[in-house]
């Protein structure tokens, strides 16, 4: 044999396929809210540092994403939704993700605490470790309640980005923590509801199927309530103003009737029309989340040339 | 047999190689400016201009200065 032989058999896995890992779709709402938070907050950043700070705080993301497609490839391949995902599908070996997250998650870590400080640095840690560890591998399969904590993982970043600006944690930092916190339930059951999932077949425990659908419309309502507060809470702080308020009662106000209109639903009026109403409510809580920080990053921009704000 | 430089190897990792290399140029052009810029919010050059190895006079505090 004169030539080197290397399993050309196989299926090569390309770059694209390594990306898919990190869940860019995820990865744009992160990098989104992050970027808020930074820009909303009182210190100003040195554009470069403020560029890759994001970066490492996406990357972070990214690569809890990569752990998380490791540790649930077995339930992945169970799954309409997720069997198209590079490990199920045979394109990229659990090991390769696994090496992925490991080393992209170390590189994130180390080049924000070297970059800004290392309280952002600590708090992607955290961010990485919870949503891998505490939301992947221990909540994910042993509650219904797992959409709950795990959306704190989706609620770090802004606090992030705040801390990479400020070096410090505040009151607007964890409001604008508590307001993804607080909606990412009602946003997720609202989709649960009329999305036929294949959870069950999986094993993982979702609400609608544990405890049904009439339950979950009640957590979507309970959800939203407490959800008001808060955000109309940041509103009332530093980052505020009057164009955010208005902003959030409006926003608050469509979300809130849309959340009563599934709650007052069952199941013979959900099949009449198709999911109609929780189609739209879905729709609303993405328009939600992003009026919300836009309005903030509006209210940034004011303040910057003087006006805006209380 | 004749010595093959191109294996069909790396005509099939082209893509791979291609994206591992942008990246890399990518860390680099990283590192590199966060070294420019870490290094002129320090101000003054005196501050960063001390351990050349080389004599620089203008840094030595004159009489009188502290």
């Amino acid at each position: 044999m004169s030539d080197i032989s290397i399993q050309d058999t196989e299926y090569e896995a390309n770059m694209g396929d390594y990306f898919a890992l990190l869940k860019p779709r995820v990865m744009s709402l992160v990098v989104f809210t992050a970027l808020v938070g930074l820009l909303v907050a009182p210190v100003p950043v040195h554009p470069f540092i403020g560029f890759v700070g994001i970066l490492c705080i996406a990357v972070g993301a990214g690569a809890s994403g990569a752990l998380n497609m490791w540790w649930d490839a077995d339930i992945d391949q169970l799954m309409k939704r997720t069997a198209g995902r590079p490990i199920p599908a045979g394109r990229v070996t659990a090991g390769e993700a696994l090496a992925i997250g490991l080393a992209l998650s170390g590189f994130a870590i180390v080049l924000l605490a070297l970059a800004t400080n290392f309280l952002a640095a600590f708090l992607l840690a955290f961010t990485i470790f919870f949503y891998a560890v505490i939301y992947s591998m221990w909540l994910k399969r042993a509650t219904p309640q797992n959409i709950v904590i795990g959306g704190a993982a989706g609620a770090f970043p802004p606090m992030i980005g705040w801390a990479v600006a400020t070096g410090g944690v505040s009151i607007e930092s964890v409001l604008m923590f508590a307001l993804i916190f607080m909606w990412t339930p009602p946003h997720f059951w609202a989709l649960a509801l009329f999305v036929k999932s294949d959870y069950g077949n999986a094993g993982v425990p979702m609400l609608t199927e544990t405890h049904g659908r009439d339950a979950t419309r009640k957590h979507v309502i309970i959800y939203t309530l407490l959800l008001v507060p808060v955000a109309l809470g940041l509103g009332l702080t530093s980052i505020g103003g009057p164009v955010y308020m208005a902003v959030a009662v409006l926003m608050n106000a469509w979300f809130l009737k849309g959340a009563y209109d599934i709650y007052r639903r069952d199941d013979a009026a959900c099949e009449a029309d198709n999911h109609a109403v929780e189609i739209a409510v879905f729709k609303v809580s993405l328009y939600y989340l992003f009026a919300h920080f836009g309005a903030l990053l509006i209210e940034a921009a004011l303040r910057q040339n003087g006006i805006g704000g209380w | 047999m004749a010595i093959k430089v191109e294996h069909e190897l790396h005509e099939r990792r082209r893509g791979r190689n291609m994206g591992v290399g942008l990246l890399l140029i990518g860390f680099i052009a990283i590192i590199f400016g966060l070294t420019v810029v870490k290094v002129l919010q320090l101000g003054e050059a005196a501050q960063f201009e001390k351990f050349d190895h080389v004599a620089r006079p203008q840094i030595v505090p004159q009489e009188g200065e502290n």
